[in-house]
This record gives structure tokens, C-alpha cells and sequence, in this order.
């Protein structure tokens, strides 16, 4: 088993940045989603259970997993012209970061419009959640969810998106 | 249950290490909290309650999320503003304000470790060195898969340089001392095979680097049995691969999803105490009631650290008067020989450990289960059973196809994760159909 280090061709892939998922306009016939986590959160179960809830519900998700800087998640809605931007949350920042990300998106001219949905544990302290939510609806988020397994509003807006055939939704746009 | 006839090397007195050996020594679980507050005022203060509790603690600095990545111009911005942060930012607060901070707190009866998540920890490293700490934790995997974006590579590049500055002030009287996190991953629907490996394989690259005192860390998982027969691994995998250095187990109470009421987090805290009572584990790492609710209090660490050091001596009484000798023997199901085929693929792909785990990841030798970082394959696939035990669905390209039975489960619905991620939470909740197995309560050494 022993393999002396010359043999061992480095074919180490560049694969953050250089990893560039797309939608493939042939299988892509749901709702495109682009699902991601704030840049100072590493939790990941939120986002592994995100992507199967919306895959069953019919979405095209791309993943992008933890700690995603607000330049990178900007570029990749810029490159992707995903349907709809799904914001998980649990580390206790998501209130400071998503306030942050959600007034770059909207001064944004192309992201202006994007739709933007963010839940989780917006707070250090469960007391502050309602009034955190408050201020990030005002601040352009189009739903903010609760924590847990509360995907009930995440998922009455899919549906919602789904029942109206919104053209975006439904559109094979390409990533401007 | 002792461990030290298994460990040859010394710890250096008045160390962190020196600490957890006399209290093991002495028959004691060193329980550990974990603590991390915005101000120097706080991070004191919560130190200070700890100190004082009646219980064989060590002190934790857990470090806030934006100090973990190097932002430490946000850390700063949130410090300013007085908003709450969800640890103490070390690197803002700078070296000389944390001596401050730590005068008088911290002493020989009272060490401290810094906890801080960190793919990229150099900068962190710096500044508790030159605030006097000498106890830290993490690892070039168990930090950067689970918790970072950083590619492998530049993290395994930057551990070497944090390892050797740590130990760069080592003598005959101080020995820095460094935990890996290995056995943690992701804290839940891993297989125990591969944490042990991790572990054992970072508690390797630490002591290549020149770190002459380490901790392995193992989590508890669903299964009683599962875990006593991975801590049996474990040290048997670090007495092989370790035999001069000073090393010691540091084990976890259940990092998943916790429970949600009072006496299920109690009964969890409790069966994690005696689990590292069974297995020999030198140090806990315990959670809190507010688990699942948010940040713990002080107040709320404190309740945990006594509970788990009267389970913890109920559980020697139990285990003396039963004449058993802790573990006693469990099934051999392959845990051990997994781990071992792991570890010994690793270091078969390079002599240095730091390249040989970055080759592993490469070519899926190594494979962490719904792990999203960019430079895991992600082929792998686990499952807890009904009857709470981890087994692998899928393992990829890891060499250990056969060795532990695999998990009759199909593919993994959004459902059945949130199943398996709430398993232990809904067994100690009480909310668990009579069918499934019951929460962990260990067989009190009658094995």
C-alpha cells in the first residue's frame, strides 16, 4: 500500500472558486434555488436539510454551504440568476449579517429584485427573534422564518410562487 | 480505566495536561464548560464562577464566530457597538488586555483552554501565547470541513505553522498543549470509525509538528455500546501511534440536536458523565440545559458541571462496589478495525501526516458524510438505525467496505434526516415511539 510521493500525481482539484455549479437547462424544470448560509455561520445541517426539503418540493438547489461571504454569495446570484435566495442561519449573527447582506443585495442593480428569503436563530437569545425579524422584513427581506424545523413559511411561499407561475420561476433566464 | 500505563510521556507540572493526569490520578473527571463572552469584564467574571465551583473544572475561552475567521475588523465593530457577540473576540482584545483579564484567575488549579473553530488559527495562536495560555484546541480537518470554506490545503499549511509556533516556547517547564477536534465531526450521523480515525490522525500531525502534549477527542453518539467500543479504540489506536508523548481522552456529551426539556438535557449530561467514567475519559466537555434555546449562562454551565461531577463519582461508587473494572467488554463490531484500515490508508499516501490528509480527502480516502465542504468528496453516506446506532449507507471510496455493518437504509429524505438528527432529542424528550431503542442509559458496568 505503500506509494512513494513521486507517484502520487497532485490532481488537487481548485475546487472553492474554481467549483462552479450551474443549472443544466435540461433537467432544470423547478424553481431554481440558490441556498446558503451567512458569511460568519459554519453551521451546515440546516443547509443539508434545506436542500432535501427543496428538492422534494420540487426546486433546483444549489448549495453553497457555510460561512459564505457576502462577495462570493453576490457574485454567485449575479452568475447564477437563481429564482429565489434562501438565507439559513443558526450561529447567533444571522441578524447583524443578514442586515448587512440584505442592504447590498437591494442597493444591488441587478439583485434588487431577487426574492430573499432568510430563517434560523436570528439572535444570541431566543427574546430578541420576533423583534429581528421585524427589522429584517423592513430591511427587504420578501419572508423571514423562524427557527428549528419551521419550514412552514418557506414552504407556503414556494407554493405560493409555484400557484402564480411567476415567469421567473419558470424561465430559462440566463446568469447576466 | 487508568490510562497511565498507556501513556509513557510525562506531563510538565503545573500544566494544563498536568492538571487532568492528577485528577485522573486521583480518581476525578475534569469537566470542562464551554464559555465565551464579548467583554473582558464577562469572560472574567464567568471564568471566576468557574473556578469556584465545587467541581474539578477547567476554564474555556470560546472565541466569537467573526474572531474564528479572521474578521476581526466586524468583531471590532460589534465590540464597539455593544452588541452581543457569541464569544470573547482574543485577538481585539489583544494579548496585554487578556493577560489582564486572566490575572489571578488562572493558575496551576486552574488552567484554561482556548476554544476557537479556526481553519486558519495563526493569528489566534499568537495572541494566547503571548497572553500566557498554553492549552488550545481544533485541527487542520476538524476545523475546516465541518466549520470553514478554507481550502484543505491552506489549512493543514497554516495548522503546521500555528503547531510550531505553539510549541516554539516549549522547555523543561511548559509544554503547550493541543486538542484535536477529530473526534467531533460535523457532532452528529458520523460513524465512529472515522472520528477515531481523525482524531488519532490529527493527534499524529500534532505531535510531527513538535507538540509534545495532546488530548483525543471522541463525541458521544446515540449508541452506549457504539461509544465504549470507540474509546476503546481510540486508545488502543494512540498507545500504538503515540507511545512517547503525553496524551489524554477528552470526551463529549452529545453535540447533535439536544433536548429540549429540562430532564432530557439532565438525562443526556448524565449518561455522557458516566460514559467517560466507563471508557476511562480524562475530560468532559459538557452542554447545558439552554442547548437547545440558546447561549448558556453562566449560571446554566455551572448547574452542569456539578451534575456531571456527582454522576460522574456516583457512577466509580456503582462500578467499585460491583467489583467491574469500568467498560467491561462489549461486542467487537468492527470499530477498531475500521478506524485501523483508515488510519493506516492515510499514512501509506505520504510520510508527512499533513499531506497524506490532504491526499486522503482528495482522493476519498477520507469521506465525511453530509459534509458540504468544497474538498470533501461527499460520496459517503451514514445512518442512525431505529435502534440507535451509526452505520454507513454508503462509504464512498473509503477503504472499510464490510468491516462494520452496513445500514439497511434507503436514500435520505428531508423527513428521515430530521429523523435521525432528532433522534437523541426526541428519545430523551420522552417523544420517542416504544419501538426505538431508549436513550443511552448505560448498563452500570454490568457487562
Amino acid at each position: 500500500m505503500t506509494t512513494p510521493p513521486a507517484a502520487v500525481p497532485d490532481r488537487t482539484p481548485v475546487r472553492d472558486g474554481g467549483r462552479t455549479p450551474v443549472w443544466d437547462p435540461d433537467r432544470t424544470t423547478g424553481p431554481r434555488v440558490l441556498l446558503s448560509s451567512v458569511s460568519s455561520d459554519s453551521h451546515t445541517w440546516n443547509l443539508v436539510f434545506l436542500q432535501l426539503l427543496l428538492e422534494e418540493h420540487g426546486c433546483d438547489v444549489v448549495n453553497l454551504g457555510a460561512c459564505v461571504d457576502d462577495d462570493l454569495l453576490l457574485g454567485e446570484c449575479r452568475r447564477l440568476g437563481p429564482d429565489l435566495l434562501v438565507i439559513s442561519t443558526v450561529n447567533g449573527h444571522g441578524y447583524l449579517d443578514g442586515l448587512r447582506l440584505i442592504g447590498r443585495l437591494r442597493t444591488d442593480p441587478l439583485l434588487a429584485g431577487l426574492r430573499v428569503v432568510i430563517g434560523g436563530k436570528l439572535g444570541v437569545t431566543p427574546q430578541t427573534q420576533d423583534s429581528h425579524a421585524r427589522e429584517l422584513l423592513e430591511a427587504g427581506y420578501d419572508v423571514v422564518g423562524g427557527g428549528g424545523d419551521d419550514t412552514g413559511r418557506l414552504t407556503r411561499y414556494l407554493q405560493g410562487l409555484r400557484d402564480l407561475r411567476v415567469p421567473a420561476l419558470t424561465g430559462g433566464a440566463s446568469p447576466p | 480505566m487508568n490510562s497511565s500505563s498507556e501513556s509513557c510521556g510525562e506531563a510538565v507540572p503545573g500544566s494544563f495536561a498536568a492538571f487532568v493526569r492528577g485528577r485522573a490520578a486521583d480518581g476525578e473527571l475534569v469537566v470542562q464548560p464551554r464559555m465565551g463572552f464579548a467583554t473582558t469584564q464577562q469572560m472574567r467574571a464567568g471564568l471566576l464562577a468557574v473556578r469556584a465551583v465545587h467541581a474539578p473544572a477547567v476554564g474555556t475561552i470560546t472565541l466569537d464566530s467573526y474572531t474564528r475567521l479572521g474578521d476581526h475588523a466586524s468583531a471590532d465593530h460589534a465590540l464597539r457597538r455593544g452588541t452581543q457577540l457569541n464569544g470573547f473576540p482574543l485577538v481585539v482584545h489583544g494579548a496585554q488586555a487578556t493577560r489582564r483579564m486572566l490575572d489571578g484567575v488562572v493558575g496551576p488549579q486552574f488552567p484554561v483552554q482556548v476554544r476557537h473553530g479556526s481553519s486558519r488559527p495563526y493569528d489566534i495562536f499568537a495572541t494566547l501565547l503571548e497572553a500566557g495560555i498554553e492549552a488550545t484546541e481544533g485541527g487542520p480537518v476538524s476545523y475546516c470541513l465541518p466549520y470553514s470554506r478554507t481550502p484543505l490545503a491552506d489549512s493543514v499549511d497554516e495548522w503546521r505553522r500555528s503547531c510550531e509556533l505553539l510549541r516554539s516556547g516549549d522547555g523543561p517547564e511548559r509544554a503547550a498543549h493541543l486538542e484535536s477536534f477529530g473526534g467531533c465531526l460535523l457532532g452528529q450521523l458520523c460513524p465512529p470509525g472515522l472520528l477515531v480515525a481523525v482524531s488519532l490522525l490529527e493527534g499524529l500531525f500534532f505531535a510531527r509538528c513538535g507538540v509534545r502534549s495532546l488530548s483525543l477527542s471522541y463525541a458521544q453518539q446515540p449508541d452506549e455500546e457504539q461509544n465504549v467500543e470507540a474509546v476503546a479504540a481510540l486508545r488502543a489506536l494512540a498507545s500504538h501511534h503515540l507511545p512517547d508523548l503525553d496524551w489524554h481522552v477528552v470526551l463529549y456529551t452529545y453535540m447533535g440536536v439536544y433536548p429540549r426539556t429540562w430532564p432530557g438535557a439532565m438525562r443526556l449530561l448524565a449518561s455522557s458523565a458516566r460514559l467517560a467514567v466507563r471508557t476511562g475519559a480524562e475530560r468532559l466537555v459538557v452542554k447545558t440545559v439552554a442547548e437547545a434555546h440558546g447561549i448558556p449562562t453562566v449560571a446554566d454551565n455551572l448547574h452542569s458541571l456539578r451534575l456531571a461531577t456527582d454522576v460522574a463519582a456516583a457512577e466509580r461508587t456503582v462500578i467499585a462496589e460491583s467489583g467491574g473494572t469500568g467498560a467491561g467488554s462489549v461486542p467487537d463490531t468492527g470499530i477498531l478495525a475500521e478506524a485501523t484500515a483508515l488510519v493506516g490508508a492515510v499514512l501509506a499516501l505520504h510520510d508527512d501526516v499533513g499531506t497524506a490528509l490532504r491526499l486522503a480527502f482528495r482522493d476519498g480516502l477520507l469521506d465525511v458524510p453530509y459534509c458540504l465542504h468544497p474538498d470533501n468528496h461527499n460520496e459517503s453516506q451514514a445512518a442512525l438505525g431505529e435502534d440507535g446506532r451509526l452505520r454507513w449507507v454508503s462509504t464512498g471510496r473509503m477503504p472499510i467496505a464490510g468491516l462494520t455493518e452496513r445500514s439497511g437504509a434507503r436514500a435520505v429524505s428531508a423527513a428521515s434526516l430530521l429523523e435521525m438528527l432528532t433522534h437523541v432529542e426526541r428519545s430523551c424528550d420522552g417523544r420517542l415511539p416504544h419501538r426505538s431503542a431508549p436513550l443511552p442509559v448505560p448498563g452500570r458496568g454490568d457487562h
